[in-house]
């Protein structure tokens, strides 16, 4: 643990916390203000149609409405620009079709037309009177039959891209990426055992509490004022803008308490049509999601079919290992297969691999960012044929890994070489649990491992400090706070200025007063804006000794700080005296940065899991469950837990509950958290947690950040344990009752046990 | 416009009335009609718990109740929890275990424990984790939730020992 700081790695309450467990915290359906109309969307009955015409008139004229769009109330612009999107660029058509659909509805609750009233029930009303004529279309909803010649197509102009070039051929394949070291054939020729299987995992959803929101209001002076819950203000303006076709500066976007995300709440859904009702109506307009169009219309991580193959040798060595990777990007391109394409093998030094990747469009929602994007489903795959290697070997699965773990300095299947990383640590700290350690007994029990990768990433960032005359500091920061990097900024802060964590009151503020500030995503916000504090943190303590040198008369070099003191020449000073004397030295002391690091510092995690079947039922009890990451470091161990736990229980419903039941016609059935399975707190034990601290030698704390990695693994730990329960290899997401049952009715004809 | 109803109720122990329709569900008054929007909807189906509060001292959702039910009846809601500026210790214990990450749950978590604790001041983990499986959580993994609601008891207990 780390000793040398005094704030850092230290369990501060958090700043907001009051806030939060009073019901005062102001979320963004929370915004009330005088005149306020809400919004309600209609959306498409239908999977895949073409839109033949919309009357908006007897909605238009039911009484209390006060506005109805559709598309063309959007102004024309170039599709082909490309708008930033958070983590990534995307054509402007996909992000306005997205929001609300132009010539073709391409998924059941893609949004169609809107519509402002008085109050919620009116406007919901008044949208069931707007009629769509529709040429209902076959749908495809898999990304294998999608990728068949002859499936229908979602976008008659969608070229494939292959291998980076540009194609002619139009398909639901947007494109098709690969990435090799090595020589496969020659490796695999090396092999002595090799194991080869096929997965499917099912699409699922972040499932944040929180419905997505967004109050607009487009004033007199054509300026524009958002209050939304969202991973990224900026974001939300920039999308905005570019739909809208106005100026940035033009928009103000003020980040409201955002009640989980997860990566969902990247993308832009309600804004601009909020801001085009508020348009044509003069009023604020808030529109709340309904839960079912949550689930219909935004989210989900991608549905995948896999196939891995991995080679070794007797001795354990892994020589050779092959993925084909196709992922389902629901409506529009973008499936996350290039990262899950980067992290599939992440964990290994493998000298010869080959990597397929397939980003395919379907005829579900649009997918968006769910922690660690694409690598659950490469690791479910990987982590599984890792498993059945080691018991073919007759080798622990956790010695298998270790032999072949990625080090400093292996170069990835994708090209760089990693820098200082904690897969052996990691690992390492697996063996060592006191969980590895204990001895599991008992009927159709089975214990499973895995570990997983995720890179993490930077983005720019600012920060500004305001030092108090009573020696406190506002710190003012972009970045919405989902878990805690209020206080996990603040802290970094506080430790540069000697002070304690409660001394400095972080504020996230909206795009008008802060510089630009990336989305609280790729486990960067304490990474990146932490940097931002720091450096902050760092221009305070420059502006500090500068005062002290006026009071001492001497040159500021000649000033030295450490832990809020200010010493030179037998002169000394604490902070609090000397910010008390701040006005009288030369005015305000205000520190700024802004960064936009690079040296974002990848995370390993592991699960450990034991679990019971009831072979009666085929539910799946997990009896046990621990989870070890390398975070770099821990600036607020409990949130850092947090994180760990939460995506680990993010795991777990992934791999044994949670899916979309899609009805052929494209219809999700299970739109309701009654249907749509996540874990309650009766469905899981205590999460064991196993904090690792390899320091991220690109940050000055050495932060690799927290947030992703941990959900990862759990999926292939528990198949894997399940796996051992029953002798059978399980091979779906999710690992339900009825597949657990399924699987074991089959045990007696077909089985291949492990 | 729609006819609207009168109703008079008692809402964290004091006499509110309020107007509003048929179809409007106490949730929706609480939020928007009367500003107490510390209660929370997560799904309006009855499914997540995020707008948990108290009538007449059992456990609902307020989504799943209609406004003009709460007429002549007590409710309590997470902005009565606090007594003025002093934390209850169940909100002291979420704050202390760090029981919340994005929040949007908690005030549910809060209300509901807050229930728990006056009829069972010494729940097991098993019960802990029953009753509050009302309560969707999407961002903790319930760890943190079920050790700030043990913290919690204890206090509550030591706190009832030291004034018998
Ligand atoms: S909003 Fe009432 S239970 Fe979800
Ligand atoms: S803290 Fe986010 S849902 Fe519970």
């Amino acid at each position: 643990m780390s000793t040398q700081y005094s704030v850092i790695g230290t369990r501060p309450i958090r700043h907001d916390g009051a806030d939060k467990v009073t019901g005062r915290a102001l979320y963004g359906a929370d915004v009330q203000m005088a005149g306020l109309l809400h919004g309600f969307i209609l959306r498409s009955p239908h999977a895949h149609a073409r839109i033949l015409s919309i009357d908006t008139s007897k909605a238009a004229a039911f009484p209390g409405v006060k506005a109805v769009i559709t598309t063309h109330d959007f102004p024309a612009v170039d599709g082909n620009k490309m708008v930033d999107l958070g983590e990534g660029d995307t054509p402007l058509s996909y992000a306005r079709g997205n929001v609300l659909a132009g010539d073709k509805v391409l998924y059941r609750g893609h949004a169609v037309a809107a519509v402002a009233a008085v109050n919620a029930h009116v406007a919901e009303e008044a949208a069931g009177l707007i009629e769509v004529v529709y040429e209902v279309l076959p749908c495809v909803l898999h990304a294998v039959d999608a990728m068949r010649s002859g499936a229908p197509l979602l976008h008659e102009d969608l070229r494939t891209t292959e291998l980076g070039e540009a194609t002619t051929t139009i398909s639901n394949i947007a494109q098709h990426i690969r990435q090799s070291k090595g020589d496969i054939e020659a490796g695999f020729a090396l092999a002595d055992v090799i194991v080869e299987r096929e997965f499917h995992t099912s699409t699922v959803h972040q499932g944040y509490i929180e419905p997505h929101n967004a109050t607009a209001l487009w004033n007199n002076d054509g300026r524009i004022s958002i209050w939304c819950s969202t991973q990224g203000s900026f974001v939300v303006r920039d999308c905005t803008a570019a739909i809208l076709d106005i100026p940035v500066s033009q928009i103000k976007v003020t980040p409201m308490e955002i009640g989980g995300g997860f990566g969902g709440k990247i993308p832009v859904y309600l804004e601009p049509v909020a801001a085009l009702l508020s348009k044509k109506t003069g009023r604020p307009v808030k529109i709340v999601m309904p839960r079912q169009a949550v689930f219909e219309a935004t989210g989900p991580t991608p549905g995948s079919y896999m196939k891995v193959k991995v080679g070794a040798k007797k001795d354990g060595s892994i020589v050779a290992a092959q993925a084909y990777l196709a992922f389902e990007a629901g409506a529009y391109p973008g499936a996350m297969v290039v990262p899950a394409s980067m992290t599939v093998f992440a964990a290994y030094d493998i000298a010869n691999a080959l990597v397929d990747g397939y980003d395919v469009v379907v005829n579900k929602p649009s997918t968006a960012a769910y922690r660690a994007p694409g690598a659950p489903n490469a690791a479910f795959a990987m982590e599984s044929v890792v498993d059945e290697l080691a018991l073919k070997l007759g080798i622990d699965p956790l010695d298998l890994r270790l032999r072949n773990a990625a080090k400093e300095g292996t170069r990835r299947v994708d090209g760089p070489r990693f820098p200082r990383i904690g897969c052996v640590e990691v690992l390492e700290a697996m063996k060592n649990s006191p969980h590895y350690q204990s001895p599991l007994g008992g009927p159709n029990r089975g214990r499973g491992v895995a570990i997983g990768f995720w890179f993490n990433i930077g983005l720019p960032s600012s920060c500004t400090l305001n030092v108090c005359a009573d020696g406190n500091v506002n710190l003012i920061e972009g970045s919405t706070d989902i878990g805690g990097s209020r206080a996990s900024i603040a802290m970094q802060a506080a430790e540069v200025l000697g002070l304690a964590a409660e001394e400095i009151h972080p504020t996230v503020v909206d795009t008008d007063s802060i510089g630009y500030t990336g989305v609280t995503g790729g486990s960067r916000t304490t990474f990146a804006t932490g940097w931002a504090a720091y450096e902050a943190a760092q221009d305070v303590v420059r502006q500090m000794k500068e005062r002290a040198a006026k009071l001492w008369d001497v040159k500021p070099e000649a000033v030295e700080a450490s832990g809020g003191v200010y010493k030179s020449n037998g002169n000394s000073i604490g902070f609090k005296e000397l910010a008390g004397r701040i006005a009288e030295t030369g005015g305000p002391v205000v520190g700024r940065a802004a960064v936009n690091p690079r040296g974002a510092g990848g995370s390993f995690a592991g699960s450990i899991v034991d679990v019971e079947i009831d072979p009666e039922t085929g539910k799946t009890t997990i009896l046990r469950f621990t989870c070890v990451q390398d975070v770099g470091r821990a600036i607020h161990p409990a949130y850092v837990e947090g994180q760990m736990q939460g995506g680990s229980v993010q795991g777990i419903g992934w791999a044994l509950n949670e899916e979309y039941f899609m009805s052929p016609d494209g219809r999700m059935m299970n739109s309701s958290f009654l249907d749509y399975r996540m874990p309650t707190a009766l469905d899981v034990p205590m999460i064991e947690t196993i904090i690792v601290e390899v320091p991220n030698p690109g940050h000055p704390f050495g932060v690799r950040g927290v947030g992703e990695a941990n959900i990862v693994p759990p999926q292939a730990a528990i198949a894997n344990a399940m796996s051992h329960a029953t002798g059978t290899r399980f091979t779906r997401l999710p690992m339900s009752p009825p597949a657990v049952m399924e699987a074991i009715w089959c045990q007696g004809s077909s089985s291949q046990p492990s | 416009m729609r006819s609207k109803t009168h109703i008079q109720t008692t809402i964290n122990g004091e006499e509110r009335d309020f107007l509003c329709e048929p179809r409007q569900s106490l949730l929706e008054v609480l939020r928007d009609t009367l500003n107490l929007t510390g209660t929370k909807e997560g799904c309006n189906d009855g499914n997540c718990g995020s707008c948990t509060v108290t009538l007449d001292g059992r456990l609902v959702t307020s989504c799943l109740v209609l406004a003009v039910e709460a007429e002549g009846r007590e409710i309590g809601t997470i902005e009565g929890v606090a007594q003025g500026n002093h934390l209850h210790p169940i909100q002291k214990a979420f704050l202390e275990n760090a029981a919340l990450q994005c929040g949007v749950c908690t005030p549910g978590f809060i209300v509901a424990t807050k229930v728990l604790l006056e009829k069972e001041p010494d729940p097991s983990e098993e019960r802990i984790r029953f009753f509050l499986a009302n309560n969707l959580c999407r961002c903790t993994g319930y760890d943190k939730i079920v050790q700030a609601v043990q913290a919690a008891a204890l206090n509550l207990r030591g706190t009832k020992e030291t004034q018998a």
